[in-house]
This record gives C-alpha cells, structure tokens and sequence, in this order.
C-alpha cells in the first residue's frame, strides 16, 4: 500500500514541470536551431557560386516548394517560439528571484559577460529575426517584391545601413552561441573532465564560425556592388579620356 | 589600519533599509573580516548605538553561518573562503568596503546583515535524508562504497548551506546547493532507497520557494567556500532526467 502510495507520489511529481525540465526544453530547441544554422548556412554559400545565382535560386524554389521543408518549418517554428517563450518565463522568474539588486556586484570576476546576458543578445536576435524574415522570407514568398531570391539578396545587401544592421545583429549571434552552446551540454547533465572543456572551445568555434560564414554575404554582396561601380566608372573613366585624345587629333 | 564601511542597515523585515557609512580605526591587519565587524559594533555600543546584526557562529568556516556581501562578491574578493576567514590583509589600508546581505526573494532580511535562510531547511526537509535502520551501530564494513564514490560524496558533502551560490548567481539560484546534496546522497549505497522521490522534491520545494533558474554562469561555482562544482549541477540534472522518465 505504502508502496503504490510512493509510486503515486514520484508518477505525480513526474508530471510536473519544473526549473530542471524548462532548462532541457530551452537546451534542446537551442540545440535544434545550432542545427538548423548549420544548414541556412550551407545553402546561403550556394550565393557564391559563379552562375548568376541559379543554383541559389533551384535551392531556395526547392525550400519554397517541398512539402518536406513545409513539415520542417512546423518544427522549427515551433522550436523557434519554445525558445523564446520559455526564455521570457525563465527571465521574467529570474529577475522576481532577486527583487532588490546589489548597490555594488562585480559579477564580472566570476561569470562572463556572454552568460550574463543571454536575455540581451536573444532579445537583440529576436529583432534581427524578425526584419531577416521580413526582407528575405515574407518579401519573397508572399509578397513577390524581387524576381528571384538572389536578386532580393542582392537588393538588400546593397543598402549599407541593412550590411550594418545585419553585421551588427551576427555579431550578437555569435555572443549568444558563445555561452549557448556550451550551456546546452550542461543543461542537458551532460557534462565530463575530458570532453566540457572540449566542449567549451568548440563552441566558441562554432560562434566564429556561424558568424564569420553568415557575415561573409552581406559584406561580399556590398564590396562587389561597390567594385562592380569602381569598375563602371574605370570603364567610364578610359572611355572619357579616350574620347578626348579623339578630339583631340581631329582637331 | 583605517576603512570606510558602507553597512546596508535595515532595522527589520518589514521596514526600507539603506546604507550606512560608519569610520573604523586601529584595525589589524590579522584580524578577520567579522573581528572588525565586532570592533565596528563595540565603537557603536560604547557611543549608545545599535550594533550592526551579522550572522555568524563557528567562525572557523565549516558552519556556514556567516555569509556576507563584501565589496560586489560573496564572501568578499577572494575564492574557497568564508567571511569569518576572510583576512583584513587582502584590504588596502583606507579603502571603502560596501557590506551588504545576501540578495535574493527567498532570503527575505530579517535585520541589518542577517537573512533568514530557511528555504534551505525546507528543501533539505523534502528530500535530504536516508533511511536507515535504527538500533545497534551496523557493521562498518557491512556497505561497501567505491572509492570513487566515497570521494565525489565526500566534495558535494562538504557543502555547508552558507546560500553564497544564491547570493553570486545573477538569478538567484539554489540549484548548486540542491545538486550539492542530492550528489552526495545519490552516489551513496545509503542514500539509494529515496533516490527518485528525494530529487524530485528537493527541485519542486527549491522552485517553491522563489529561488530563480540556473543559467549556467558558473557564478556559484566560483564563489562556493566549499569548491562544489557544477558536475555536481550536471549530477543533478541527470538523476533529474532519470528520475522523471522512470516515473
């Protein structure tokens, strides 16, 4: 009897929700959009191939079109909204935690900045997310403002204000993978001497990574637009000087 | 020596506290950093006012009684100490030191320095405990434990509940001390029988008591006088897992 009364006690404290289980949701969809960085990235390099950018466009008309991504998408909206969801609760519980702050707290000697301000650098991604989906995903799918994919890329990439912009928000990126992935490990209890520290260096590699490779289009699309104009006006430039030596012997 | 102190003087529970700046001369710089505290309250009683309330007990740094503010870091500037043995010395002669009581909602202040800690007693009380069978001493050598075993118990056991990890964790967390013991009871033969039921209610009493959510900063693992690790953070989450998929 004491013993199904024991049983009954562990299935219902099972059921509940807790600080520990909310910590392994936001580890798990963290983790699960580390993934899906991996393969945004893969096919946002396809923009460097030399072809005016029809491997670009088969790919991303194949993201438009596939049922398979449309499945995909469910998850990762969903993954996406757990995320920040549960980050807003855990924040929100974290700062009702402490209602009267330190006069002095040097929180620097022993924490980083990174893992201290997780909530800034999401909040920062989560405004960046929503004018990336605007520029690339609504103006192409629903809204039909560009021919194709590689000419929207091409188009925003051009305004200098949107190339600082979107470097400015990877760099936040990149701060939020810094601690993120590393924290992901730990939330999940998997932790070990030889691999956490491992597991630490590459994570910071995998920031770097993420945000070096994501940074790399905007700032290519930008400088070729600009090369692409110095050369235009080398070309205009000759074209002058040739026109006047050519005035300059019919005179 | 001479310091300024900045003292976070609350008269209790109920009322607003602030700081107040109190000057203190003839410190050594051998004595501990309550032993000025105590010279600071002698000057106080001698003048006919309240002495500034601060916990402390063993001050040998083994009870986990003391526990202050000092300077933006628990237990003061330096690490794998508590205030009792904190040393004058570490401080520059005339510097401005700011004391203030741990921080946290489920540590309400009761006066001046002191907070009441019994959220920790409640959370030991729901799950921090073995069964064991009473009557004669059991043989010695009747349980065996790895060695391993014995040793990872024995550096979670040294934990002394002084609430330092709350105090430095930016959402005040208690989750270095709840790992602390539910490491130390888990990976213990005796502590086997209340394995599940013990870390199921030691996280759903720490969450009842208004204690925030770990983001592991790493902030309690530096400050902890007692050097627990967040392996022992990582301990727990596992036997968490196990815990809740074995119902």
């Amino acid at each position: 009897m004491q013993n199904a009364e024991k049983k009954c006690a562990v299935k219902k404290c099972a059921m509940e929700k807790s600080s520990v289980t909310e910590k392994v949701f936001m580890s798990l969809t963290g983790l699960f959009l580390c993934l899906f960085l991996v393969v945004h990235l893969g096919g946002n390099l396809l923009l460097f191939k030399q072809d005016g950018g029809a491997a670009f466009n088969a790919y991303s008309h194949f993201m438009e079109t596939s049922w398979i991504i449309r499945v995909i998408e469910i998850f990762l909206l969903l993954f996406f909204l757990t995320h920040i969801f549960m980050a807003i609760k855990l924040t929100i519980k974290n700062k009702q935690a402490r209602p009267v702050s330190y006069a002095v707290n040097k929180a620097s000697e022993n924490s980083s900045w990174f893992s201290r301000n997780m909530e800034i650098t999401g909040g920062v991604i989560f405004i960046f997310l929503c004018v990336h989906l605007y520029n690339f995903m609504f103006s192409q799918r629903f809204f039909h403002h560009y021919p194709s994919m590689y000419a929207a890329v091409r188009t925003v990439f051009q305004n200098p204000w949107y190339v600082l912009f979107y470097v400015i928000c990877l760099s936040w990126v990149g701060f939020h993978l810094i601690h993120g992935v590393q924290s992901s490990f730990q939330s999940l209890g998997l932790r070990h001497p030889i691999f956490t520290p491992w597991i630490k260096k590459l994570g910071v590699l995998f920031a770097a990574l993420i945000f070096l490779g994501f940074l790399s289009l905007p700032v290519y699309f930008f400088f070729s637009r600009t090369s692409r104009r110095n050369v235009q006006s080398a070309i205009s430039h000759q074209l002058k000087i040739e026109n006047g030596f050519k005035r300059g012997a019919s005179q | 020596m001479k310091f300024t102190l900045k003292v976070w003087r609350q008269k209790n529970a109920q009322e607003q506290g602030s700081f107040v700046t109190y000057e203190v001369f003839g410190i050594s710089e051998d004595m501990s950093f309550l032993e000025m505290l105590d010279v600071l309250n002698e000057d106080l009683t001698l003048k006919g006012e309240e002495p500034v309330a601060f916990a402390h007990d063993c001050r040998e740094g083994i009870c986990g009684t003391c526990g202050l503010f000092i300077n933006g870091r628990a237990h003061g500037p330096l690490t794998g100490t508590t205030t009792c043995q904190l040393h004058i010395r570490h401080f520059k002669d005339g510097e401005t030191i700011t004391i203030e009581p741990w921080r946290a909602k489920a540590f309400p202040v009761i006066k001046d320095l002191v907070v009441d800690r019994s959220a920790f007693d409640r959370i030991l009380q729901a799950g921090g405990f073995v069964s064991v069978n009473v009557g004669s001493a059991p043989e010695a050598n009747g349980i065996l434990v790895p060695k391993k075993n014995a040793d990872e118990a024995f550096d979670t056991a040294a934990c002394i509940g002084c609430g330092a990890c709350v105090a430095a964790c930016k959402n005040a967390s208690a989750i270095l001390f709840v790992s602390a013991k539910v490491s130390h009871l888990s990976l213990l033969p005796q502590g086997k029988p209340e394995r599940r039921t013990r870390v199921l209610n030691m996280v759903k009493t720490m969450d009842e008591e208004g204690f925030g959510n770990c983001t592991n900063t790493g902030a309690c693992e530096v400050e902890c006088p007692k050097g627990i690790t967040l392996a022992s953070i990582a301990r727990l989450r596992r036997e968490y897992c196990k815990a809740k998929i074995k119902g």
